[in-house]
């Protein structure tokens, strides 16, 4: 069904005759034939000035990451165990699966050099660009931890590196601004639109549009125009590499479920890449629902992150995919009280693979999120990044003691969880979650956001509501 | 410059021209499907501004693309503002921001299109998203009818490469519109011909990399690109940075068929509702800048052939 979109059958295998067949110098293929295409999704909506860089990253993404030309797979790995920490342990988690009645493992990316998975996209990129002979890198950051998976990987390759931010986002993630800077790379600040992340990307794609010749776009997640949500996805699929090896050797069989949160989605690619062909493995995208999943058209705001769940189909910086978007086709302001999953859009990849059936697309929302970040830290002393609650915390709404019985009931709509998404998502018995990072960054905000509600098992936080 | 006897029309579709511009092809067709555009390139240089519609507001803006008009523009280019302008330096992003906070939608700019008093072809300039999403049914062919019903003669759409454009392209073939393309200066070989097989109507040269934006300097990296299309029957018409008469002069004079202004006119307005000036000042404005540069370009084209008439 998703093989072919509508528009293809029409148009672009006779536009595609327009290139001469007869020249063999032509070694690109017409996008939208083959490659950069996951079903209707994907592409490469850039401004021309970009286009010959696309190109250029896509020939060098073919000889050095799907050819290991001059083995530069073979040093990416090594980086990677030596400076990066890898493998990052599964742990089974003792309380957790108590609690929720199964086995639950930990995928242990919190552990990576830097606190979080985003290290193996950004030493991936970092070093690419090193290889294709590039003088200088930059990237935009949400969070502030691929800016600073970045920033450390310029400094370990020796690259002159910047790193544009939303200056909304400096302001909650003070720290993760620090570190960049130790790490010598320039930060620089974001102020149109909420200063997020969606401006960060916008500001990083108009200096590349004026730096291309010598400079490589480390974007942060599987979006963007091809090659970037492929090679991203092939960046961070370690991590299921990983943990399909890992879980075969422990307890002797693959997981019966993944879990990732997703907001991006290069840490959800990167769960689930390995799985894919496994079909008996159940794949969960968890996004922020925010506040509400709704999206607010007459203030342009959608107070929740989303767009898997809740997004239409659309174009944004470069690819087509699920956005949240208003009637117009405007972009709406995402809210989550994770900024590493505040973003209106979402990998091609994963919206064909949700319109595939092949992941199942969960919701939760901002409480429970801050529920389970105390849970976790609490009951298994891991303190977890909020995107990484996320994961954590669509467990606890599928089968947490609050919804004792449902975990295993299939597919049935409304069953009385408030939790989108969970109906058809009945979890088996060994359970890998994903924790993608760890929550050091994360302490201010949720002592503020901590202190506004009222959560369950969180320790007094008057202590602290005048900050650390 | 433009061949309006090419109807050697080989497709299917027996009225409009196909789009598509072809170096020594016998199939291709070297002119656009908008008479109206052939004819702006047709007496001399072509004077293209862009504003952003509903910059700063609806009942204004209607007033300065009248302006550009009194000021000798020969194709004015709207811009239909998206929230994500990627392609667009500080002093556009401005305008996109300030016309959505007055309320400007892909409707309203029909109607703004309807309403408006001019008699120059009109090319919308917008992102591929709100094309796409415009209207029930999916794809860009609700947008481009209604685009043609509201009298637009064309596009620019800055985020669709050649690659993704055959949609659009073909919708455009279908309604008589043309298909604008921007060339980079870094655009060339393969990329280029891919680009020129498509373009129809004229060809955006793209002074510099980079975003928009007004600049004291104008590339001179033209030249270059200016080159690289000459094989190329199709109008040339260069922007990004052009902000003043000499820059139209020397852009003119290098071989550029048109010259397109953004900025320079976008800062105006800018600063009129910055100091809250009258409509009719900035107008006044906006004509008097639009003069200067029509006056630079025809000293341009003046130098490029001595024997040519000034329009």
């Amino acid at each position: 069904m998703s093989e072919t979109t509508p528009n293809a059958d029409r148009d672009e295998t006779q536009r595609s005759t327009a290139v001469d067949p007869a020249d063999p110098a032509d070694p690109t293929p017409v996008p939208g034939e083959t490659d950069g295409k996951f079903g209707r999704y994907g592409g490469q909506y850039v401004p021309e000035a970009l286009m010959p860089a696309i190109e250029e990253l896509t020939d060098a993404y073919q000889r050095y990451v799907l050819e290991n030309e001059d083995g530069f797979m073979d040093e990416f790995r090594r980086r990677l165990r030596e400076f990066g920490g890898r493998p990052t342990p599964l742990q089974h988690a003792e309380r957790l699966s108590e609690r929720y009645d199964r086995d639950v493992y930990l995928k242990r990316e919190d552990l990576l050099h830097g606190g979080a998975h985003k290290l193996n996209n950004a030493l991936g990129q970092v070093l690419l660009a090193k290889y294709m002979g590039k003088s200088r890198v930059i990237a935009e950051t949400g969070a502030g931890q691929h800016g600073t998976a970045t920033a450390m990987a310029a400094a370990h390759l020796d690259m002159p590196c910047e790193v544009y931010m939303g200056e909304r986002d400096i302001n909650r993630q003070r720290p993760n601004v620090f570190r960049m800077t130790l790490n010598g790379t320039t930060v620089t600040p974001v102020t149109a639109g909420r200063g997020t992340l969606k401006e960060a990307i916008s500001e990083t794609m108009r200096d590349w549009a004026g730096s291309v010749e010598d400079t490589h776009y480390v974007i942060g997640s599987v979006v963007g125009p091809h090659p970037f949500p492929a090679m991203v996805r092939d960046f961070q699929s370690v991590v299921s590499e990983e943990a399909r090896r890992q879980a075969l050797e422990t307890i002797d069989e693959l997981p019966t479920d993944v879990v990732a949160c997703a907001g991006g989605g290069s840490n959800t690619m990167g769960s689930f890449a390995a799985f894919l062909e496994d079909e008996s493995v159940s794949l969960h995208a968890v996004e922020a629902g925010g506040s509400d999943l709704s999206i607010d058209e007459a203030a342009g705001v959608a107070p929740n992150s989303a767009s898997l769940y809740a997004g239409e189909e659309g174009v944004l910086h470069g690819a087509r995919t699920k956005l949240l978007q208003d009637a117009h086709g405007q972009i709406v302001e995402s809210h989550s009280v994770s900024s590493g999953l505040d973003y209106a859009g979402v990998g091609p990849e994963l919206a064909h693979l949700a319109d595939e059936g092949r992941i199942h697309p969960a919701a939760v929302d901002d409480d429970q999120a801050l529920e389970a970040f105390h849970l976790l830290s609490r009951t298994e002393g891991i303190i977890p990044a909020l995107e990484s609650a996320h994961a954590i915390a669509y467990l606890e709404t599928v089968a947490g003691p609050e919804n004792e019985g449902e975990a295993d009931a299939e597919s049935e709509v409304g069953s009385g969880s408030e939790t989108a998404g969970q109906e058809a998502d009945a979890l088996g018995d060994a359970v890998v979650v994903t924790v993608s990072g760890r929550g050091d960054k994360d302490l201010e905000s949720v002592i503020e956001e901590t202190a506004a509600r009222d959560i369950d098992g969180a320790p007094d936080m008057s202590a602290f509501t005048g900050g650390i | 410059m433009v061949d309006d006897a090419a109807s050697d029309d080989a497709g299917v579709d027996p009225e409009p021209a196909a789009g598509g511009v072809e170096p020594a092809e016998d199939d291709g067709p070297t002119t656009g499907n908008s008479e109206a555009i052939a004819r702006a390139f047709a007496d001399g240089p072509a004077y293209i501004p862009y504003l952003a519609v509903g910059d700063p507001d609806y009942e204004s803006s209607l007033e300065y693309v009248e302006a550009l008009e009194r000021g000798g523009a020969d194709l004015i280019e709207l811009g239909l503002p998206f929230s994500e302008p990627i392609a667009e330096g500080p002093t556009i992003q401005g305008a996109v921001v300030r016309a959505l906070e007055g309320g400007m939608t892909p409707d309203r700019f029909f109607e703004f299109v309807e309403e408006l008093d001019v008699d120059v072809p009109l090319v919308c300039m917008t992102y591929y998203n709100l094309i796409y999403q415009w209207g029930e049914a999916s794809g860009p062919r609700p947008f481009v009818e209604r685009a043609a019903e509201a009298g637009l003669e064309g596009f620019v759409v800055p985020d669709l490469p050649a690659e993704e454009a055959d949609p659009l392209r073909d919708a455009c073939d279908e309604f008589g519109l043309d298909l604008v393309f921007i060339v980079a200066p870094t655009t060339e070989g393969d990329r280029l011909d891919r680009i020129m097989s498509r373009v129809s109507g004229y060809v955006y040269v793209q002074a510099r990399l980079g975003t928009t934006g007004a600049q004291d300097d104008v590339s001179d990296r033209t030249a270059a690109s200016l080159d690289r299309l000459r094989e190329y029957d199709v109008p040339k018409a260069v922007g990004f940075g052009i902000s003043a008469g000499e820059h139209a002069e020397r852009i003119v004079a290098a071989g550029a068929d048109g010259i397109i202004v953004g900025s320079a006119l976008v800062d105006i307005v800018a600063e009129g509702a910055e100091a809250d000036r009258s409509a009719e000042t900035v107008a006044d404005r906006l004509e008097a800048l639009s003069r200067e540069l029509v006056e630079g370009a025809d000293r341009g084209y003046r130098a490029r052939s001595p024997t040519a008439d000034s329009r």
